[in-house]
C-alpha cells in the first residue's frame, strides 16, 4: 500500500508525499497556484518555459540536458494546468529512482536542487529575464495558442468552454489569449514572476521510495531562497447554478471533412464539494463517460450518428460537457439524440448492468490512479486546488454506495447551457 | 515454466509455450492494483498478399484493421461491452505488422482474460455487421485524413519507399474497404490468428500458472498453419524522392524528415539495430546535442520536435519532425551535422552522457505495463526478449553508432515531407 501524508513546509508551501517502491522512477512536482485571469494567464503560462531555459548554475538548455542525462534520463517539464479557476504553473520532474541507478548514485537531492535552482535563480539581464529567452519562449507560446486549432476535437471543447463561460474566469484558456500574450515584455514578465513567488500558494508533490524526512530536507534545502510571502492565498472557484433560459448557440465553419458537436451543461451546483458528487461521477459514466455509456452504445453504435460521442466533467466548476464528431447534415439528429439519452437517465431508464458496469469502471479508473505516478500527482493537485484532503480510497467507498435514485436525481439538475457546432465550409 | 530474472531492472519474466504453439509471457508485479493482458497476432496492415492452403490471395488494403474492429463481435453480442461491464478498459490497435487486443483491469482478471482469449480466437461475422462497419471505419478514415500529423507521415513513407507496403495506410481507403466481405474476414482470421502466430503477454499481480491453464482451456488445441506473406521486391537503398508538400488547415508548417535505412534485422541483432538507431538520433539531433541547441535557438524547431528509429519487416528508417517555419533549413543543418560527425567522430563525453540518459529512460519506461507487454510481443515476433536491452546496452560502442550514422544519414537516403498552411481561406 502507498503511505501518504500532507504537510506544510512553511506558510503556504505544501508537500504531498507518497511513499512506494512500485516504480522505477521518482516523481517530483512544484506548482504555483495562481488565480485564472485574462490579464495574467498568458504571462503565467509563459513563465515556467522561460525558467526552464536556464539558471545561473545551468545557463542554457544544453547544460540542463546534460545534468538530466547524468541523472539517468531525468526529465523536468514546464506545465500549465487549469483546475477549476486555478491556473497551476510550474514543473513536473521524473527521474530514475535511486534503487535502479547502476552506480547506486542518489538522484532525489540533485533533482530537487535543480528544480529549486530553475525556479529561483534564472539567468538575468539588467535585472530581469533574458530578452532572448523571453522572446523565444513567447513565440513558442504564441504558436501553441495558434496551434490549438489543429486538433479539432479539443478545439471544439475549448471553444465550448469559452462561449459557455464568457465573463467567468473559467472561460479563459489555460494558455491565455493571443492578445494578452502579445503584450508580454521581459520587464512585465519579471514583475509577474516576483508577484507569483510571493503571493501564490505552492504545491509540491513527491512519489518514490524516499522517506518523508529525506524529501522534506531535500526540498527545504532546494527552496531556501524562496521569498517569505506571509499571506499566500488560494484562488476561489465561482459556481453558477443555472443555465440561461434559452441555450446559447455558436457555430463556426472550417475546411474539415468531419463536423464537431459539443454541448455544455451546468450541473445545478453539484460539484466536488457536494455530497452528491459521487452520484454526479456515476451519472457522467452512465451518460457518456465510458464505452458502455448511453452515448457510446446508442448514438455511436446503434444509430451510427457519430464517430465518437463522450462526456466529461469539470468537477470544481460544475460542468458536464459532451464531445462528438458527426457528419454535418446529422447535426439536428445527433443533438436531439444526445438530449434524448440524458432524458432517458432522468426517466430512470438505467439497467442494473449499466449502473454496476459504470460503477466498476469509475472505481477501477480511480484505483489504477494508484499505479501511475503522474496520475497520482494529477489527482492530488486537483484535491489541493479544491482544498480537499480526502484520498482515492475514500472516494471509491462513496461510489460503492451510490444508488440509481441518486443518479436520477442528479440528472434532473443538469441544464443545457451552450451548443457549439464546428461545420464545413459551403458544401 | 521457464523463469528469467533481470536483477538490475527489478523484473522477472515467466515463459511457457503451450502445446498449440502459443507463447505466453508473464511479468509478475506485486503491489499493483491493475493487471494488463495483451493478446496479439503477427499480422498487420502490411500483410495484404499471402498464401493460404496453397493459394495466393490479394486482400484489400485495410483488412487487418477492419478485422480488428469486427473481432469484438461475438455470437452473443459484443466483447467490448462484456469487458467494460466487468470493469475492464479494453482496446485494440493495428500496426503494420501486428494486431493487438488488450485490457487493463483491477478486478475479475481471470474472467476478463477468458473473454479476451475467446473473442479473439472465435470469429463471428455477418454481412450486415460488415456493411455497417464500413460506415464507421469510413468515418475514421475521414478523421485521420484531416489529421496533419498523419498526412505528413504518410507522405514521407511514399517519398522514401518505392513499393514497400509501409507506403499504404493501415486503415486502407474508403474505396479499398468497400471490397471487404464477411468471407474476407474469415479468410484472414484463418490465415493469421492461429495460436502459433500469436503471443500473450500479461503484467500484474497474477499467477503465471493460472494464466497458462486458462489459455490452454480456451484456445484451440491445434497450432494451425501460418500463411506465407509477400512484401514485394527488396527496396533500393535510395529514397524515391527528396521532397513532398501538401497544404492543410494548420497554423504553422509541419515536417517529417526521414532517412531510409537497411532493412530490419531479426532476433537480438534487430534489437541492437533499434538501439543503435535510437542512439544515432540522440547523438545527431537529440536534445543534448549542439545541433538541437542551434536549431532551437534559431527558432527552426520548437517543443513539438521529436525523433526516433522505426522499423517493420523489410524496412527501417530514422525520422525527425515537428513544426518549423523553414523545414528545408532543418534538413540542410541535419545533413551538414551528419557530414561533420562523419569527419570528426562522435564526442566521447557526450556519448557517455547520452548513453546514461537513454538507459535511464528505457528503465523508467518499464513503469508502464502496456509498454512492457507490447514491446515484448513485438520483440518476440522478431525473435528476442525485450528486457535483454539492459545487457545489450552495455556492449554498444560509439563506433557502431557512428557507422550507422555514416551509412544512413546521407542526401540520397533522405526525404522531407511538409504540410503547409493553406494560402487562402485559412483562419
Amino acid at each position: 500500500m502507498n503511505d501518504t501524508k500532507r504537510m506544510q513546509l512553511r506558510p503556504g508551501v505544501w508537500l504531498r508525499w507518497v511513499q512506494t517502491e512500485k516504480f522505477k522512477s521518482s516523481f517530483l512536482s512544484l506548482n504555483l497556484m495562481a488565480p485564472l485571469k485574462e490579464e495574467t494567464a498568458a504571462a503565467n503560462a509563459l513563465l515556467p518555459s522561460v525558467l526552464r531555459r536556464g539558471s545561473v548554475g545551468h545557463p542554457d538548455m544544453q547544460r540542463i540536458t546534460a545534468a538530466l542525462d547524468n541523472l539517468y534520463g531525468g526529465m523536468i517539464e514546464p506545465v500549465v494546468r487549469k483546475k477549476g479557476e486555478t491556473q497551476c504553473v510550474g514543473f513536473v520532474t521524473s527521474f530514475l529512482d535511486d534503487a535502479f541507478t547502476p552506480d547506486r548514485s542518489k538522484t532525489l537531492e540533485p533533482m530537487a536542487a535543480l528544480l529549486g535552482e530553475l525556479l529561483l535563480h534564472p539567468v538575468l539581464e539588467r535585472g530581469v529575464f533574458s530578452a532572448e529567452y523571453v522572446t523565444g519562449e513567447l513565440e513558442n507560446l504564441q504558436s501553441r495558442i495558434a496551434a490549438q486549432i489543429n486538433d479539432k476535437r479539443r478545439y471544439a471543447m475549448q471553444r465550448l468552454a469559452a462561449v459557455m463561460c464568457e465573463g467567468e474566469a473559467f472561460g479563459v484558456d489555460r494558455l491565455g489569449s493571443a492578445e494578452s500574450a502579445a503584450a508580454i515584455t521581459p520587464e512585465g514578465l519579471w514583475r509577474r514572476y516576483r508577484e507569483l513567488l510571493c503571493e501564490c500558494e505552492i504545491e509540491l508533490f513527491y512519489c518514490g521510495s524516499a522517506p518523508l524526512e529525506r524529501v522534506c530536507q531535500a526540498l527545504n534545502c532546494a527552496l531556501k531562497d524562496l521569498p517569505e510571502g506571509n499571506d499566500r492565498t488560494q484562488p476561489d472557484c465561482e459556481v453558477r447554478l443555472h443555465a440561461p433560459r434559452e441555450p446559447r448557440l455558436a457555430e463556426e465553419a472550417m475546411n474539415v471533412t468531419q463536423g464537431k458537436l459539443a454541448m455544455g451543461f451546468r450541473t445545478g451546483g453539484v460539484t466536488v464539494w457536494e455530497q452528491e458528487y459521487p452520484a454526479l461521477l456515476m451519472l457522467n459514466a452512465i451518460f457518456g463517460g465510458t464505452t458502455m455509456s448511453k452515448l457510446f452504445m446508442n448514438v455511436r453504435e446503434k444509430l451510427s450518428l457519430c464517430y465518437y460521442a463522450s462526456s466529461m466533467l469539470e468537477k470544481m466548476k460544475g460542468l458536464l460537457m459532451v464531445s462528438s464528431g458527426i457528419e454535418f447534415e446529422k447535426y439536428r439528429q445527433a443533438r436531439d439524440e444526445i438530449l434524448r439519452q440524458l432524458e432517458a437517465v432522468r426517466q430512470g431508464e438505467i439497467e442494473p448492468g449499466e449502473l454496476e458496469g459504470a460503477r466498476r469502471i469509475v472505481i477501477s479508473a480511480l484505483m489504477t490512479t494508484l499505479d501511475a505516478q503522474d496520475q497520482m500527482e494529477e489527482f492530488w493537485l486537483g484535491q489541493a486546488a479544491a482544498g480537499l484532503d480526502t484520498g482515492i480510497d475514500w472516494l471509491a467507498r462513496q461510489l460503492e454506495a451510490v444508488t440509481k435514485e441518486q443518479v436520477v436525481k442528479v440528472a434532473h439538475s443538469m441544464e443545457l447551457d451552450t451548443i457549439y457546432f464546428l461545420k464545413g465550409q459551403e458544401g | 515454466m521457464e523463469q528469467r530474472t533481470f536483477p538490475g531492472l527489478g523484473e522477472r519474466m515467466e515463459h511457457q509455450m503451450l502445446e498449440n504453439g502459443l507463447d505466453i509471457f508473464v511479468f509478475p508485479k506485486p503491489g499493483f492494483q491493475k493487471c494488463f493482458a495483451f493478446f496479439a497476432a503477427h499480422y498487420g496492415g502490411m500483410d495484404t498478399r499471402f498464401c493460404l492452403d496453397g493459394q495466393w490471395i490479394d486482400s484489400p488494403a485495410g483488412v487487418a484493421h477492419f478485422l480488428e474492429h469486427k473481432m469484438f463481435d461475438t455470437e452473443q453480442g459484443n466483447a467490448l461491452q462484456d469487458l467494460a461491464e466487468n470493469g475492464a478498459s479494453p482496446n485494440a490497435f493495428t500496426g503494420n505488422s501486428i494486431t493487438g487486443y488488450y485490457f487493463e483491469s483491477t478486478q475479475h482478471f481471470e474472467e476478463n482474460l477468458r473473454t479476451l482469449l475467446s473473442f479473439v480466437s472465435i470469429p463471428w461475422f455477418t454481412q450486415e455487421s460488415v456493411d455497417k462497419e464500413q460506415g464507421i471505419i469510413g468515418q475514421e478514415i475521414g478523421m485521420i485524413e484531416d489529421d496533419p500529423d498523419w498526412v505528413v507521415f504518410m507522405n514521407l513513407m511514399k517519398e522514401l519507399y518505392a513499393h514497400h507496403p509501409v507506403r499504404a495506410s493501415v486503415a486502407g481507403t474508403v474505396e479499398s474497404i468497400s471490397h471487404i466481405t464477411a468471407q474476407t474476414l474469415y479468410t484472414c482470421h484463418k490465415a493469421f490468428y492461429a495460436p502459433s502466430n500469436m503471443v500473450l503477454c500479461v503484467a500484474g499481480d497474477v499467477d503465471a500458472q493460472r494464466v497458462c491453464s486458462i489459455a490452454g482451456e480456451i484456445l484451440p488445441k491445434q497450432p494451425g498453419s501460418i500463411a506465407q506473406r509477400d512484401y514485394g521486391a527488396k527496396e533500393p537503398p535510395r529514397a524515391v524522392g527528396d521532397y513532398v508538400e501538401a497544404e492543410m488547415e494548420v497554423s504553422a508548417p509541419l515536417f517529417q524528415l526521414g532517412f531510409k535505412g537497411e532493412e530490419e534485422l531479426r532476433g537480438p541483432k534487430g534489437q541492437r539495430q533499434e538501439m543503435l538507431g535510437d542512439l544515432a538520433c540522440e547523438m545527431l539531433l537529440g536534445n543534448s546535442t549542439p545541433l538541437y541547441a542551434e536549431l532551437y535557438q534559431k527558432g527552426l524547431i520548437n517543443q513539438s520536435f521529436s525523433y526516433g528509429y522505426e522499423s517493420d519487416p523489410g524496412c527501417a528508417f530514422l525520422m525527425a519532425g515537428g513544426e518549423s517555419p523553414d523545414p528545408k533549413a532543418v534538413r540542410q543543418a541535419v545533413l551538414e551535422e551528419a557530414r561533420r560527425l562523419a569527419r570528426e567522430g562522435l564526442d566521447e563525453a557526450l556519448w557517455q552522457q547520452v548513453k546514461k540518459g537513454v538507459y535511464g529512460i528505457k528503465v523508467q519506461g518499464l513503469n508502464s505495463f502496456e509498454h512492457l507487454c507490447i514491446n515484448q510481443a513485438q520483440d518476440f515476433f522478431r525473435g528476442c526478449d525485450y528486457l535483454d536491452f539492459a545487457a545489450l546496452f552495455d556492449q554498444i560502442t560509439r563506433e557502431e553508432v557512428q557507422n550507422l550514422l555514416q551509412g544512413w544519414v546521407t542526401q540520397e537516403r533522405c526525404s522531407l515531407s511538409v504540410v503547409r498552411p493553406r494560402k487562402e481561406g485559412g483562419q
